[in-house]
């Protein structure tokens, strides 16, 4: 198995220069599955987007058919809010699908909101994305004009507003309950699960479908072709096609959809059509298969298909479908300290192991590599890693609220584990190759 | 706290540790096991607030059937079956790890932090914490404490970011001035920029803060934890009765703290309170007697003072005697300033009040409703009482409380808008004076068809309905918002009320310290201590008392009228400022300049005592044990801390000394005996006594049990009483373990049971019930309660189309004694302006700070203008007791509104 001639289904239209545009989306087929969703009842909606397997694109890969069911039956209003705070290190194929196909995702949200029963729909985009609400906030309002989004759709007498809202730069908000807290006008920080999960206790304490961008875009297609075609791409438990974005040390880096399930790590980082090979003739060192917050993958695992169990089993993840590519010229505990730093500068400050934990880690990695570690370091990495996840198992356990502080621990379990010869050259270094004076050690600047 | 109780019927069985408890329905896993005594260590769980689960200190392992997974427990509820490991080595080290982490930074400056010794953090780590810390990084650094307010420093350096004081600026108080701001490792709590934590709540946050980050500017530094004696006692700052502990060193009061009563403060306190305490310890207290001499008040012997008092009052007729005040007095000073006023020098001319209240007899007569009864969930309260933030403000807690999270409708009706307003479902403001116009349209059985007192039909027609609709008993908060207006208008909307709403019960919402426990005690005129009129209580009182007055008297206004006519030889304050606190300035002005001696007994020295011929210097809170009793009827204990200063002596003993050399004896020689006597003698207060007050650490609500006859007054406590205080002792042991819903059942039923034996006593039936010890012996029958009966409403006042009325309000913080003496509370009094409605001022040509001229027919003061939507039209809002601006100037007690002219000044 290999490169197959899947249908594109969400990168249809990515070959026009106008594909955001109102006109190319309705001359190519653009909202058909609006109209036929409305001949059915909500209920066959859904059933369609069951039928299909169709997973969450967003990371946790939850059946997306299930989740809408999951909301209370008879508890009203409740509301679709589409998280677009794409920010998982490596990832950026939600900001493409909304730049280059943003009615795609409108179709998508009014199809959701009708099965669903949502009154009304938050679209959610991140800060940092100008581009993109540029895109969706031109659509919306062309979309309104021809009547598919507003008052008696299409003639019909279903009705729903879609909200637009820009998050403010902050990582977390990327996740469900974060999200809403911001929606909800409050500093971005998780809520508990249980008893706040979104379905049941969400936005304003109403039930709350979350769906990410990539999961809504493909459902116009999952309606116009049924759930049936859908189910037939891919492999078991992994259907459809899928958006991988691949990033690093590569030939040609970019998004690509693939079916889902059935291409290898392998494919996707060396075809030609994908991202061509390892640069300068480089060797791969080691690579991570879902994002930063996924334990790192090595040569050995470049025959495993993109696949949810498959990856999941051998003890990493696909995650947001971010592959990030190090080749040999990588400096492991440099790559380590730089996704630690990462989750650290990002933590919300709301759990005590994440906010003070991640810090502690990024600390005592910076100290390690400039020269000043101790051999016991390596051991206090470990432990202070486990006082976050404990035991530092697949998939993590936590101390946290949310999962960003064991994805904090994920690259040092993985460095360390691989390359702990690396982390101990630091230790041992010679003395002159040393930063002077540890950056941490310095005296505080304050009075 | 572990408490012994039956297994609810709808129990969860959760097994902790092995062992099986039984948790109730709902209960969080951390609640559940610590009331079954295993303690889950938290820092950001607080009982009175939302968890959050942020500290993650509470997390244990639970097996809810899916294996073992780590779970905060303040956020988790008892669900049955759930298995629980709070000692398991996943646990422990998770547990430890936090503990940890929260260290790394935390500065090690205990020896100098406020907390040590009574901090969280640092016990944890005592019990539990490594020895010595694995980060060899230098600690994060912060500027060290920045003041957030007047009152309150933060740390951040210190802060564990728990979220207890922000939770509570925003959840409790609703003041969300401080926040979370930056991520990760830099996070900190801080005030927006130029905006402090004003709160009248802010030290709260730093009772609750679970390290030193939050300190108060009052306390810091005074005294180390382990040095403090604590003891526990009621605030008298106000009405409300909110629960604390004193704590001093070195005989020195060095801070009050809340203490958690479930039926009145939950653990909170205002700021005016809790740091009153420097007030205890100003070098301003009168520590010995003061005579006049010329233009000085010159210090004596107490032989010398109480002799010149004595022959005072031995001079003078009983009607020309006149006592005024009695509301800083605790229930045992103001018995014995009753017993000494009325049964031995005959004056009824008494009165707790300073013409800024209700009529006695409408406060005790009304059927009383407690805090909780008021906050009953679902349930809908009338409020015609002063701004509840400002004068009560613990009571203002509870009502946001119940109206934000128990779905308690609050239907207001103030003359302008108060700090109850944007919690209230519907908020009229009536013209000045007619109140009592627009509450009984409010419950009338029709309809309004025209807008009554300048309210728009169509408002009161929506509030009519809220009130309508609810379902339960309605509760009514009855206060006086302005002192610009008579009080006929709200003794005319009870009279409304009672007539239409026969289920009503009123919580009274007089707001001075210990004012319901004076006219409880007598301290009023035409009454008799036990809420009894004087006639009524002649034959009852007659054994136990000397002699009593023939008729009853005035009250404070009569009284300063009958001085300034020169009809009073003696006037004694009994901690009173009519100079400051009687709303007509002028006639307070000429009847203290009529009287021809003035006694004062005081604490400090006020505006009025200082015109004193006399002053005698009386001990202060927590300088006497007693009692005081709170609006609800709730009598709490008071308890002694330190010596008084100087000599001064507690108001009952003043009392009994005058007693002596007036040639009669009151028959007590220490607190608790006049206890005693209140507990043979008050009819609402019969069988209450020092045993009964210590089993019931939440007080004892009043009026008590069935009326007791004794036979004589200086018998011993008889059987029939001893049985009465068990009952009483009983009935306190249940208000800790029922739910509030039974508790507020059981009051009602009491309170029928009272009414019933009432009714028994009116008929001269033997009193009892099948829980009632007969008395041994048969004697006369405790007299009847008062009970309220409405008059005729007072006329509308006629509408002067050119003039304002005056609506005259208080703020928190003012030139009152106390606060002026507690240094880092007496800059907060905000002043006042004249505050008009913004369409008032355009139509005037006037802006925010143009200087005016507001001219009452007495006379007219001048000072800036301040456009505010909250007031209403045709109104001048302005605001009591600030400095500079004498607002009693411009009122005339006699007239039923004050109304103004604005006149633009030059």
């Amino acid at each position: 198995m290999a490169i197959t001639d899947a249908p594109k289904i969400i990168t249809s239209r990515f070959g026009y220069d106008d594909s955001h545009t109102i006109t190319r989306y309705v001359s190519t087929g653009g909202y058909q599955a609006l109209r036929k969703a409305l001949e059915m009842s909500p209920a066959e909606v859904g059933e369609q987007v069951k039928s299909a397997s169709l997973l969450g694109r967003g990371g946790a890969g939850f059946p997306a058919g299930v989740k809408w069911t999951l909301a209370p039956a008879d508890v009203w209003p409740r509301y679709l809010v589409v998280n677009g705070d794409e920010s998982e290190p490596g990832t950026y194929k939600d900001r493409i699908l909304m730049e280059r196909d943003p009615h795609q995702l409108i179709e998508g949200v009014l199809l959701a909101c009708y099965a669903i029963g949502a009154g009304q729909a938050f679209l959610y985009v991140r800060g940092e994305m100008a581009l993109a609400q540029e895109r969706i906030a031109e659509a919306l309002s062309e979309a309104y004009k021809a009547g598919y989004v507003g008052r008696n759709i299409l003639g019909s007498d279903y009705s729903i507003d879609v909200v637009l809202t820009w998050g403010a730069g902050a990582y977390i908000v990327g996740e469900e309950t974060a999200l809403i807290e911001s929606l909800e006008g409050n500093r971005g920080m998780p809520r508990l699960k249980p008893p706040f999960f979104p379905a049941a206790k969400g936005l304003y304490m109403q039930p709350t479908i979350v769906n990410n961008v990539e999961t809504l875009s493909n459902l116009p297609w999952i309606v116009n072709n049924g759930g049936e075609a859908f189910a037939a791409l891919g492999a078991e438990g992994s259907k459809g096609t899928r958006m991988f974005a691949v990033s690093g040390h590569v030939r040609n880096p970019g998004v690509f959809e693939v079916e889902y399930g059935v291409t290898t790590f392998r494919d996707l980082i060396y075809a030609p059509v994908y991202a061509g090979g390892i640069r300068d003739g480089n060797q791969l060192k080691a690579f991570i298969p879902g994002g930063g917050s996924a334990p790192w993958f090595f040569e050995e695992h470049l025959d495993l298909p993109l696949e949810k169990a498959t990856v999941d089993k051998a003890g990493s993840m696909l995650g947001s479908g971010a592959i990030v590519v190090m080749d040999d010229t990588t400096d492991a505990v440099k790559a380590c300290l730089r996704l630690v730093r990462f989750y650290a500068r990002e933590s919300c400050g709301k759990c005590t192991p994440c906010r003070e934990g991640t810090t502690w880690l990024e600390r005592i990695l910076q100290r390690v590599l400039d020269g000043h570690g101790r051999p016991s370091d390596l051991e206090l990495l470990m432990d202070v890693s486990d006082n976050i996840s404990p035991g530092l198992t697949w998939p993590p356990k936590q101390t946290t609220i949310c999962p960003l502080g064991p994805s904090a621990t994920a690259p040092i379990a993985s460095a360390l584990g691989r390359f702990r010869d690396e982390f101990e050259a630091r230790i041992t270094m010679a003395e002159e190759a040393r930063t002077s004076v540890p950056v941490e050690l310095k005296a505080p600047s304050h009075a | 706290m572990p408490e012994p109780e039956a297994p609810p019927a709808d129990g969860v069985a959760v097994e902790i540790d092995g062992r099986e408890i039984i948790a109730r329905k709902g209960e969080l896993l951390i609640d559940a096991a610590e009331r079954h005594g295993t303690y889950i260590p938290r820092f950001c769980y607080h009982e009175r607030m939302r968890p959050v689960g942020m500290c993650r200190m509470c997390i244990v392992e639970v097996d809810t059937g899916r294996g073992p997974a780590l779970q905060p427990s303040c956020m988790l509820e008892c669900t049955p079956g759930m298995k629980v490991s709070t000692d398991s080595e996943v646990t422990k080290k998770a547990q430890d790890g936090v503990l940890e982490f929260l260290l790394i930074n935390h500065p090690l400056d205990c020896p100098v932090c406020d907390k040590g010794g009574e901090c969280p953090l640092q016990d944890q780590t005592v019990a539990y914490g490594p020895g010595e810390s694995r980060m060899v990084e230098e600690k994060r650094h912060k500027e060290k404490p920045i003041p957030i307010s007047d009152l309150v420093l933060l740390d951040r350096e210190r802060c564990i970011l728990c979220d207890r004081c922000t939770r509570f600026a925003k959840e409790v108080a609703g003041d969300p001035l401080i926040h979370f701001i930056h991520r990760g490792n830099n996070t900190e709590v801080n005030t927006f920029p130029d905006e402090p934590f004003a709160s009248y709540f802010s030290g709260n946050t730093v009772q609750i803060c679970p390290v030193g980050a939050l300190t108060a500017s009052p306390f810091r530094f005074k005294a180390r934890p382990w040095d403090l004696e604590t003891t526990e006692s009621t605030c008298t700052q106000c009405s409300v009765g909110c629960r604390i502990s004193i704590d001093s060193s070195r005989d020195q009061v060095q801070r009050f703290a809340g203490v958690d009563i479930d039926p009145v403060n939950w653990g909170w306190l205002c700021d005016k309170g809790r740091f009153s305490h420097e007030a205890v310890t100003s070098d301003a207290r009168l520590g010995e007697p003061l005579v006049r001499q010329g233009d000085d008040l010159v210090p004596t012997r107490w032989a010398d003072a109480l002799e010149r008092a004595a022959s005072a009052l031995r001079a003078a007729t009983p009607q020309s005697v006149g006592v005024i005040g009695g509301a800083r007095l605790t229930n045992e000073g103001a018995y014995a300033w009753a017993k000494l006023a009325k049964g031995v020098l005959g004056t009824d001319n008494v009165d707790a009040q300073l013409g800024d209240g209700l009529p006695a007899q409408v406060v005790l007569g009304l059927p009383r409703a407690t805090i909780d009864q008021v906050c009953a969930p679902g349930g809908t309260v009338l409020y015609l009482g002063p701004d509840p933030k400002e004068e009560l403000p613990v009571l203002f807690l509870r009502l946001r409380h119940a109206a934000l999270d128990d779905g308690v409708t609050v239907v207001e009706v103030s003359p302008r808008s108060s700090g109850l307003t944007s919690l209230a479902a519907a908020s009229l403001h009536p013209r000045p004076g007619e109140a009592g116009e627009l509450v009984a349209a409010l419950v009338a059985t029709t309809e309004a068809d025209r807008d009554v007192a300048g309210v728009a039909a169509a408002d009161i027609n929506a509030a009519r309905s809220l009130i309508a609709r609810s379902s339960g008993p309605l509760s009514v908060v009855l206060g006086r918002p302005s002192l610009a207006e008579s009080a006929d208008g709200l003794v005319d909307a009870a009279g409304a009320i009672v007539a239409a709403r026969p289920d009503a019960r009123f919580l009274p919402a007089l707001r001075r310290a210990n004012v319901h426990g004076a006219l409880d005690m007598g301290l009023a005129p035409g009454l008799l201590p036990g809420r009894v009129a004087l006639d009524d209580g002649r034959d009852w009182f007659s054994g136990t008392w000397p002699s009593l007055p023939a008729e009853p008297g005035l009250d404070t206004e009569g009284i300063l009228r009958a001085a300034a006519d020169g009809r009073i030889d003696v006037l004694v304050l009994l901690g009173a400022d009519p100079l400051a606190d009687f709303p007509d300035a002028d006639l307070a002005e000429r009847g203290l300049a009529g009287a021809r001696t003035v006694i004062a007994l005081d604490t400090l020295l006020n505006a009025s005592s200082r015109r004193a011929d006399i002053v005698l210097a009386a001990a202060g809170f927590a300088e006497q044990a007693g009692t005081t009793t709170n609006l609800e009827g709730r009598v709490s204990t008071l308890s002694q801390r330190v010596t008084p200063p100087g000599t001064a002596r507690p108001d009952w003993m003043l009392a009994a000394e005058l007693a002596v050399r007036l040639g009669a004896d009151l028959g007590f020689g220490d607190a608790a005996e006049v206890l005693a006597e209140i507990g043979r003698v008050a009819p609402s207060h019969l069988g209450l006594d020092l045993a009964a007050l210590e089993g019931a650490p939440d007080g004892v609500l009043l009026p008590l049990g069935t009326p007791e006859p004794t036979t004589s007054a200086d018998a011993d406590t008889q059987a029939g009483g001893e049985a009465d205080a068990a009952a009483v002792r009983a009935d306190a042991a249940d208000d800790v373990d029922t739910t509030q819903a039974e508790d507020a059942a059981a009051t009602v039923a009491e309170g029928e049971a009272t009414a019933e034996a009432r009714d028994a006593a009116d008929e001269g039936a033997p009193a009892g019930g099948d829980d009632v010890v007969p008395p041994p012996d048969p004697g006369p029958q405790a007299p009847a309660l008062v009970s309220f009966t409405a008059g005729v409403a007072s006329p509308t006042p006629p509408l002067d189309a050119y003039a304002f009325r005056l609506i005259a309000t208080r703020k928190l913080y003012d030139q009152g004694t106390i606060v002026q003496a507690s240094g880092h509370l007496a800059g907060l009094a905000p002043g006042t302006t004249a505050r008009i409605h913004p369409a008032d001022a355009d139509r005037l040509g006037l802006v925010a700070g143009d200087r005016v001229v507001v001219r009452s027919p007495r006379t007219s003061l001048t000072l800036p203008v301040h456009p505010d939507g909250g007031v209403p039209r045709g109104a001048v809002a302005l605001v009591l007791n600030q400095a500079d601006v004498r607002v009693g100037d411009l009122v005339a007690v006699d007239a039923p509104v004050t109304e103004l002219r604005i006149e633009t000044a030059s």
